[in-house]
């Protein structure tokens, strides 16, 4: 598929988070604030409505629009901004839009703008990002 | 900060993998942000004979939130990060800038961690954009 200015894909990143992903999340990357795991705690002490799910899982997850399309190696640089909660049940669709092609140092690089949002449509992340294309691809 | 090793390991990577749904040996770009399991003075876990803030017999205690939150994360490679190998961490503060809200003043902080290879060449680099919610601007 060529990578030209315009083109984009969107993704079903998770369907129906589930709360064991937010706890496999936590204990892969270290984070284990209790907001994200236990119940009691983001309820009675954090006073929201159920535990909230990482910002970082959201960016991991929505960053599966940019690996499945370029390939893991060829992500460069990935910016998020953590614009709205994620909670168990959620639904995230990432959308990747290219805005640019460029060539640097003879590679042809896509920088692309990226925004998920849940099945409501709001808005939970939006960000930047750069991947090499890989011609062969 | 002193250098910290950050050993990229299989079992961790292939778990950090499947929290995000993936099933294959692949490092997900968002990888690096792990490397709090072997910073030393990260604050979200528990450790030995420390007080903790979760729930046990109660619902637990606020931990004050004083690191402020997480708003914006980058992540940049100058190569891919491989497993096996052993990367070299090292954290250092970014810029600080401040705009008013409606809530009061947004203090955001840049923190960077830096990751080299054996060879002293910079292999990735995580960028941390907090914001601090103040009255006042912070004299």
């Amino acid at each position: 598929m060529t990578v030209t200015a315009g083109r984009q894909v969107s993704q079903v990143v998770v369907t129906d988070l589930k709360r064991t992903q937010i706890v496999m999340y936590a204990g892969a990357s270290g984070d284990y604030n209790p907001l994200h795991t236990d119940e009691p705690f983001a309820t009675e002490i954090a006073g929201h409505p159920t535990v909230m799910s990482h910002g970082m899982l959201t960016m991991g997850l929505a960053g599966r629009v940019l690996t499945d399309w370029f390939g893991h190696e060829n992500v460069r640089r990935y910016r998020a901004r953590f614009k709205a909660p994620v909670w168990p049940g959620d639904t995230i669709t990432a959308t990747a839009v290219v805005t640019d092609v460029l060539t640097v140092d003879g590679q042809r690089r896509a920088e692309l703008a990226l925004t998920a949002v849940n099945a409501d449509g709001v808005e939970v992340l939006s960000g930047t990002a750069t991947a090499i294309i890989d011609e062969e691809a | 900060m002193t250098d910290v090793p950050f050993p990229i390991e299989r079992g961790h990577v292939r778990a950090f993998a499947r929290a995000l749904g993936e099933d294959a040996d692949v490092v997900p770009p968002t990888f690096p942000i792990a490397f709090s399991q072997f910073d030393p003075d990260w604050p979200l876990r528990m450790k030995p004979g420390e007080p903790w803030n979760g729930s046990g017999a109660d619902a637990g205690r606020s931990s004050g939130g004083t690191g402020g939150l997480h708003a914006e994360q980058e992540f940049e490679y100058f190569r891919p990060i491989r497993v096996g190998e052993t990367l070299t961490a090292r954290k250092r503060q970014g810029r600080t800038w401040h705009k008013s809200g409606r809530a009061g003043v947004l203090n955001f902080a840049e923190r960077h961690v830096d990751f080299h290879d054996a060879d002293g060449n910079l292999v990735a680099r995580s960028t941390s954009v907090s914001v601090r919610i103040t009255k006042e601007e912070p004299s």
